[in-house]
Order: structure tokens, then sequence, then C-alpha cells
């Protein structure tokens, strides 16, 4: 099945007299990674969070496989294959990184009302929070409390936790914040490989990463979208380059 | 802590009415009833407070409402205690389910607030039934009644029941934070956000705990009514939530025995203060009696700035290393 995976349509939020988001619309296609650029504060962030449903819009529709998810709650959206991760770091600090993905494996198997069994003789969840742990580079450390990980090792297990609902589409926000070059390139690589079985929405900071990845990037200012297009078409926008782009990219 | 040492205190604790017995100071056996059925109502707190993270101000409402639905069985000629005390629980779990439903969509301090204020009208809603007693409160004719040849009015037997009935609870709960929900409710403790984010409904898990632990904290209830054969409002007042939570702080937030330690920690110094004269600290300090409250709070200000853990994380602390 082809056409969009993700539908926004005249979305709207304001905070007080910001307006965060600006009659937004866009689409996701199966199998696309579409960038979403634009300067600090255009509303990246309040556009993930009410596509995840944890912030509701004031105005608009969102659309996830043809249906109306507007004013679906966040867990049944995440159930329906739709996840995100944070710029800001938002883990289980005192969990090991097994238990940080476990949870997030145990949230799609079966009732979590179970009061008796221990958890840690569920061995069908650790063993899938493991295959996780090493598909985002976290292998060495699956017994490793989260909190004590290295900062790049954080934003990795971050991203596993949202890859570990088994998601259709990964609404990552700044997935390479505050990492190195070389973790930005293995971000990079996870990514790419993920592009066989996972949509991506995808915003970020980082240029190189942006115009490598993306199948299509959008450009969000002052909480409105003034250009869609390919990497091509965006590099070479003059409304682009002035609001956002500047020299960044030409140099 | 420790397999050996929870094993001893058990023995201890078995020993404990055949020693006292056998010294004819069965009054002690009453008392160690009492402290064993408030560790009860301070373990279901710790279940909410420790484990899920939720500042109930609100506790002894569910206490209270045990206590009152096995006082009224029993006057109203319905002592089985297997008919009772059930019911005192159904009563105590409801009322939180009703309480949870609106105070958990609430957070921090109106979440604190709102169980206060909820529990306070509970506690006026017994002031005013005149047909249990009002204000003044309701005398129990006889203890409940539960078979099997035993005798809840003998001391010594009603004791046993306590210590049983509180074994059972840490059992299961020392179960159920190990299980499936006790992973949930301790990870929306540590980051709700992210919870809801991998596809958790937050709120249904923490209403479930809530109204659990007001289960819980009824049954202790209903035991305390019977311990007491009376009971009045002042068991559902502000300060007997409170008392609970300094006990589940003082004895450990979160940790499984906590409870249990606070709860023994808090009533052994007030009987303590209150019933023996220390002569060492008459000596220094001849008015201290009077102000007993200032010795629970100086302890309290030792736990929070020297044992962040509560006492029982001082025992597991040792125990890991
Ligand atoms: N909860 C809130 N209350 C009030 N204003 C908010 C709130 N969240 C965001 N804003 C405002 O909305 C605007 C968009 O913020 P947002 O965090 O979405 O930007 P962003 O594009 O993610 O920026 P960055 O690149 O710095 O992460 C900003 O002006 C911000 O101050
Ligand atoms: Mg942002």
């Amino acid at each position: 099945m082809t056409g969009p995976l993700l539908e926004i349509e005249g979305l709207q939020k304001h905070f007080g007299g910001v307006v965060a988001t600006d009659q937004v619309s866009l689409g996701v296609m199966r199998g696309e990674i579409h960038a979403l650029i634009g300067p600090n504060g255009a509303g990246k962030t309040t556009l993930i969070a009410q596509i995840s449903g944890s912030l509701a819009p004031d105005a608009g529709r969102i659309l996830f496989g043809g249906a109306d998810i507007t004013r679906q709650p966040q867990h049944t959206r995440v159930a329906g294959g739709l996840a995100r991760s944070y710029q800001i770091t938002s883990i289980f600090k005192r969990f090991s990184v097994t238990q940080n993905l476990a949870l997030a494996v145990q949230a799609r198997s079966g009732t979590s009302f179970r009061f008796w069994q221990p958890v840690a003789r569920e061995t069908a969840l650790e063993d899938e929070a493991r295959a996780i742990a090493a598909q985002v580079g976290l292998g060495e450390r699956v017994d490793a409390i989260a909190g004590s990980l290295a900062h790049a090792e954080q934003r990795s297990l971050e991203v596993g936790l949202a890859l570990a609902t088994n998601p259709k589409l990964l609404l990552l926000d700044e997935p390479m914040a505050g990492m190195g070059p070389d973790e930005s390139q293995r971000m990079i690589g996870l990514i790419q490989a993920l592009r066989e079985k996972v949509s991506v929405l995808l915003v970020e900071h980082d240029m190189d990463a942006v115009f490598r990845l993306a199948d299509r990037i959008s450009v969000l200012v002052n909480g409105a979208i003034i250009a869609t297009g390919t990497p091509d078409e965006i590099r070479v926008n003059p409304e682009v380059k002035r609001a956002y782009l500047g020299d960044e990219v030409s140099a | 802590m420790n397999r050996a040492l929870v094993f001893g205190v058990l023995v201890l604790a078995v020993a404990f009415p055949l020693a006292m017995r056998s010294l004819d100071q069965v009054y002690y056996v009453t008392m160690a009833s009492r402290f064993l059925i408030y560790a009860l109502a301070a373990t279901s707190l710790n279940l909410v407070l420790g484990y899920g993270g939720m500042i109930s101000f609100g506790h002894a409402a569910f206490v209270g409402a045990g206590a009152y639905t096995a006082s009224v069985m029993i006057v109203e000629g319905l002592p089985s205690a297997w008919l009772a005390w059930p019911l005192a629980m159904a009563v105590s779990g409801l009322l939180a389910l009703a309480i949870g439903a609106i105070s958990l969509r609430t957070r921090g301090v109106y979440f604190i607030m709102i169980t206060l204020a909820f529990a306070q009208m509970i506690y006026y809603l017994t002031i005013s039934m005149k047909a249990y007693g009002g204000d003044e409160g309701l005398t129990l004719t006889q203890r409940a009644t539960v078979g099997f040849g035993l005798d809840l009015k003998d001391d010594i037997t009603f004791y046993y029941v306590v210590l049983a009935i509180l074994v059972a609870a840490v059992y299961l709960i020392s179960r159920l934070v190990d299980a499936r929900f006790g992973r949930v409710i301790q990870a929306i403790r540590e980051n709700e956000t992210r919870m809801e984010a991998i596809g958790y409904p937050a709120f249904r898990y923490k209403l479930a705990a809530f109204a659990l632990a007001g289960a819980l904290g009824g049954l202790a209830g209903a035991l305390l009514a019977n311990q007491n054969s009376y009971v009045n409002p002042g068991i559902l007042h502000w300060t007997e939530s409170g008392k609970l939570m300094i006990m589940v702080i003082l004895g450990g937030v979160g940790q499984l025995y906590g409870g249990i330690i606070g709860a023994i920690g808090l009533l052994g110094l007030e009987e303590l203060l209150a019933n023996h004269k220390i002569g060492w600290l008459a000596a220094i300090y001849p008015n201290y009696q009077q102000h007993s409250l200032l010795a629970v709070g100086l302890a309290l200000l030792a736990v929070v700035l020297y044992a962040p853990q509560g006492i029982a994380g001082l025992f597991s602390r040792r125990g890991r290393k």
C-alpha cells in the first residue's frame, strides 16, 4: 500500500499570544524519511508533541494510516505504531538499559495488569530488549544503569526506547543533539538501516545528516511550513535560504 | 533486606506473645498488635507513596472507612470476619477508586491537597452519622468472629491473626512490586511522561495501585476497630494521614519493610516517651514528656538528612555491599 502514512491538515496551536503551530499541513509517505528543519523556536517540538498525542491542537486534523487520530490518547497512538523520541533525553535513569527497553516491549506484549510472576523472569521481554540494545549500539552496555551512561549512549537509548515500541512511524526530535561526529555517523547509519521497515519524521539541526537521509524536507519558520521538497529543491529555495539555511548549505 | 534477618525477626514475632504470657505481661501483646496493624496501614500507604510516587495525604480515610465498615457489621449483628473484613476492603477500595479517579488527574501539590480535602470530607461524614455514634464514636460489644475454634477476644489469638495478615500482605506486595504491574508503577514514578510515550495509560495503573492500597488500608482499619472494640471519627482525621506518612518516610519510602519499620519506630518512640520515664533524659530536661512531638520531629529530621532511604534503606545498603 502506498500513499501517505501520516497526514496533517491545518494544524493550529498557540500558547497565549505565541502561535507555535500555524496552519501546518504535512504528509509523510510510507517508507519515507521526511526531515523537518527550522530555526530554534520554530515550533518543531510542539508539532511532534501534537502528532504523538501529548499536546492537543487547537484546530486541525491528524490522520494516521487514513484514520483520524486527532482525539486519540497517546498510548493508543503508540499501540497503533506512532512513537516519538525526545530532544531532551527522557529515559528511566534508575533502570538498567535492558529494563528500559523491556518496559517498551512489555507495553505491546499483553497486559501489564499482572501482579504475581516476576517480570525479571520473562526472558522473551529481555531477549527482545537486548536485541534492540544491540541495534542502537548499546549491546555492550545492557546491564548498565541508564543514568550512568555517557551522554551519547543515553541519546542512543532515547532512540532505542522509541524503536522498542515497534513503530510504523518514528518521530525523532533531534536524535543527534549533543553527539560527537563519530556518534552522529552511527546514528545516521541506524536511521538509514531503519528505512526498510519504518517511516521517519526527522527533526534535526545537523544539516549533513538531514541532506544525507531525507527523501523530502519541510521547513518550519514561526510555526508555519514555508517549503516542502526534495533536498535539491530545498537547497536552492530562495525563501528557505533567507529564513534558515543562509550560507550554511551553500558552503 | 537479608532473608536470614527477615526470618529471624519473624521467629521473634511469633515467639513474642508466648514470652510475654510467661512473664505475665500480656499488655505488651495488645500493644504489639496495635503496632502491627499500623505497620499494615503504613505498608499499604507505601505502595502508593513509595512505589507509585503518589503523595497521598488522605490515607486515613481508607483506614477509617474500613474501620467503620467492620464496626457497623458487628453492631448490626453480622460479626463474621469472613464477611466483614472483605467488605471493609471492598468499601475502602471503591472509595479509593472514586477519590483516585478525580485526584489522580492533578499533579504535585494539587494532588496532596485534593486527597487531603476528600479525606476531610469523609471525616465530617462520619461525624454526621448519628446512627453510628456521630462524633462520640461507636463502641463494639464484641470482636469479629473467625470460626475454627479461634476466639479473637483472646489478645494473643488476635495478635497472631494480625501477624498472619501482615505477613500475607507484605508477601503480596513483594510479589506485586517485582511483577509487571510493579515495574510499571515504579517506572511511572520515575518518568510518567515517557511511560505514556512508550504506550502506557499511566492513569489506569496509578488508579489501580491507589485502589489496592486503599483496600489494604481498609483491612488495617477493620483490624484496628476490632483491636480497640471502638471506633470514632478521630481515626479519619488528617493528623492520622500525616502520621502514616511520617511512618513511611521514617521507615523507608519505596522499601518493602519501610512501613513496618516506620510504624514500629514511631509508635515505639511515642510509647517510650509517654509511658516510661527515662531517668537520664528527665535529669537533663524534666519536661521532656510534654514535648514528645519534638522528639518525633527530630527523628524525622535525622532520617531525612542522614538516611533518605529511611531506616530500611540503611539495612539494604549494608546488605548489598
Ligand atoms: N508549553 C509551552 N508554553 C508556552 N510556550 C511554549 C510551550 N512550548 C513551546 N512554547 C513556545 O512555542 C514556540 C515553539 O517552541 P518549540 O519548542 O516547539 O520550538 P523548536 O522548533 O522545537 O525549537 P528548538 O530547535 O530550539 O528545539 C517557542 O516560542 C516556545 O517558546
Ligand atoms: Mg525542539
